[in-house]
């Protein structure tokens, strides 16, 4: 196998965004040019048949998460669903109490939120997951206050592709009357999702991680018992007052669609997935000192994240050029940043660096994995030819014990 | 982000990696940097009797302007004296190489492991 003559990285990026589905793009195309009416437009069949499209659309939506249409409204993604579930019932409930409970592994779109309701005057605990990246219930429920009024968690981490026991954590909430709200937006298609029986409030949901659109997305707002929240844009009140807005008619199509697909084909698709999780695996961890982020039981079968110690993460990556992986490593920022994620769990900061998440999906091919098996084992062990530390591990030095000085 | 063809050339194929016995009385070490911030240099020089520098090595655990900013102070390091080595400054070798701002630390960091370097060989000779 050449490694060096690729033209292209194969693709092992899923979690950062999917390729839209071919299915999903023709559906999408007639709305651009044709039926290119406003959806609000009441007057003539224009709007009548962007309209038709928006409603069946919501209804495929909702049909995957085995929720109401009417609960669903559009946004433009899961970053504004998250947004407008955070701040939009923490002001609306806010007589009730100014307390609000999320995560420290949360994605930004919903640490920024809830740090944005700090400076309205809320007060916030994050908590810290278990080193295997699974909040405990019991901490959770020692976190909850009488002032608490949301509570915030994700059901799929983006970094490591942890599950949290929604469940159980939406029930603490219903005890104690706090609205809960869930940003799912790594989770449709990848986990079965029923609102009927999930005890979830509020959830994000983004088309572009499920073979959608990117710029569109929508909040699960429940109707019984009813969930109210301040609209965060105002204008022609589209969405019930909720989000003012012309409606992407294209793009909420191409998301019903890929919503749609994933109903139908997850099942199948995540037993495939599967393997081939299992195959990155124990082929990347044959190389010595490598150590999985995150529990690999209660996890999507779509994201792999391994640290390979004594190797630094931005070297990893422009190694590996042969794939498009993402690296636990910022480091290409001005402030030399390691994963906040992998930092919550616990992990060193080298060991945050060292960290690569491979995520996969539909159109991942086995021979994909083998080759992406193959590129590693060589790499890492160029670069480890390279690395002092690896040397002193080696050695036999404890390089914890080593004092390193800062710069 | 885009690196420079001398830091790819460097880091594709990185001259003078390796070890030296850190015991020998003629040869320094120079270890920098730290695990935690993502780099760690570790760079070495062999001295002849006559105090002239016959040989370089190094070792990196860095980004890739780290390897390639120790790799080309190997390379220039040969044939120079202590003294002549002490002034290698940082500012040459991020501009040889085209280093980007935010790739300064590692050209401060190849400056700093010389200068280690020398100053372990130095306590050796005492």
């Amino acid at each position: 196998m050449k490694v060096e003559k690729m033209t292209m990285p194969i693709y092992m990026d899923y979690s950062s965004t999917t390729p839209v589905d071919p299915r999903v793009a023709e559906k999408m195309i007639p709305f651009i040019t044709e039926d290119f009416g406003n959806p609000a437009s009441r007057s003539h069949p224009y709007g009548w048949t962007a309209e038709k499209a928006v409603e069946i659309a919501r209804k495929e939506v909702a049909k995957l998460v085995n929720a109401d249409p009417r609960e669903i409204v559009w946004t433009s993604g899961a970053t504004e669903s998250n947004n407008l579930a955070i701040k939009g019932a923490g002001n609306f409930y806010s007589t009730k109490g100014k307390h609000i409970v999320t995560l420290a592994t949360e994605h930004k779109a919903v640490i920024d939120a809830v740090r944005e309701m700090e400076r309205l005057g809320f007060t916030t605990t994050f908590l810290q997951p278990e080193p295997d990246g699974l909040v405990d219930i019991e901490k959770f429920k020692a976190a909850l206050r009488p002032d608490t009024v949301l509570a915030s968690v994700m059901m799929v981490n983006n970094e490591i592709g942890v599950i949290q026991d929604i469940t159980a954590l939406g029930n603490i909430c219903r005890e104690q009357n706090i609205i809960f709200h869930v940003d799912a937006a790594q989770a449709t298609g990848k986990v079965e999702i029923d609102l009927e029986k999930l005890p979830v409030d509020l959830m994000s949901f983004s088309a572009h991680k499920t073979y959608g659109p990117k710029g569109i997305g929508a909040l699960y707002v429940r109707r019984k018992p009813r969930i109210r929240i301040e609209a965060q844009m105002h204008g022609g009140g589209q969405e019930r007052g909720m989000r003012s807005g012309t409606l992407a008619t294209h793009q909420i199509v191409g998301m019903g669609e890929a919503f749609r697909i994933a109903r139908e084909e997850m099942g199948e698709e995540n037993a495939r997935i599967k393997k081939m999780q299992h195959r990155l695996y124990e082929g990347l961890t044959e190389i010595d000192e490598t150590y999985v982020n995150g529990d690999l039981e209660k996890r999507v079968p779509h994201n792999l994240n391994i640290s390979f110690n004594y190797v630094e993460g931005e070297s990893l990556v422009m190694a590996i050029k042969g794939i498009a992986v993402s690296s636990g490593s910022a480091c290409t920022s001005a402030s030399l940043e390691p994963s906040y994620v992998l930092r919550s769990l616990g992990r060193s900061d080298e060991m945050a660096h060292s960290s690569i998440r491979f995520s996969i999906g539909r159109f991942t091919k086995e021979e994909d994995i083998d080759y992406t098996i193959q590129l590693l084992k060589e790499k890492i062990g160029r670069l480890r030819e390279l690395s002092p530390l690896w040397e002193m591990f080696q050695d036999g030095v404890d390089i914890d014990k080593v004092e390193w000085a800062a710069h | 982000m885009a690196y420079s063809d001398k830091v790819l050339d460097h880091y594709e194929n990185p001259r003078n990696v390796g070890s030296f016995d850190k015991n020998d009385p003629n040869v320094g070490t120079g270890m920098v940097g730290a695990p935690a911030c993502g780099d760690v240099m570790k760079l070495q020089i062999k001295v002849s009797d006559t105090g002239m520098i016959e040989d370089a090595k190094f070792k990196t655990y860095g980004c890739g302007s780290a390897i390639a900013s120790s790799s080309l102070v190997t390379e220039w390091l040969k044939g120079k004296t202590l003294d002549q080595a002490s002034e290698i400054k940082n500012s040459a070798i991020a501009e040889e190489l085209a280093l980007p701002p935010v790739k300064i630390h590692c050209s401060v960091l190849a400056e700093d492991a010389i200068k280690a370097a020398v100053a372990d060989l130095k306590s050796k000779k005492k």
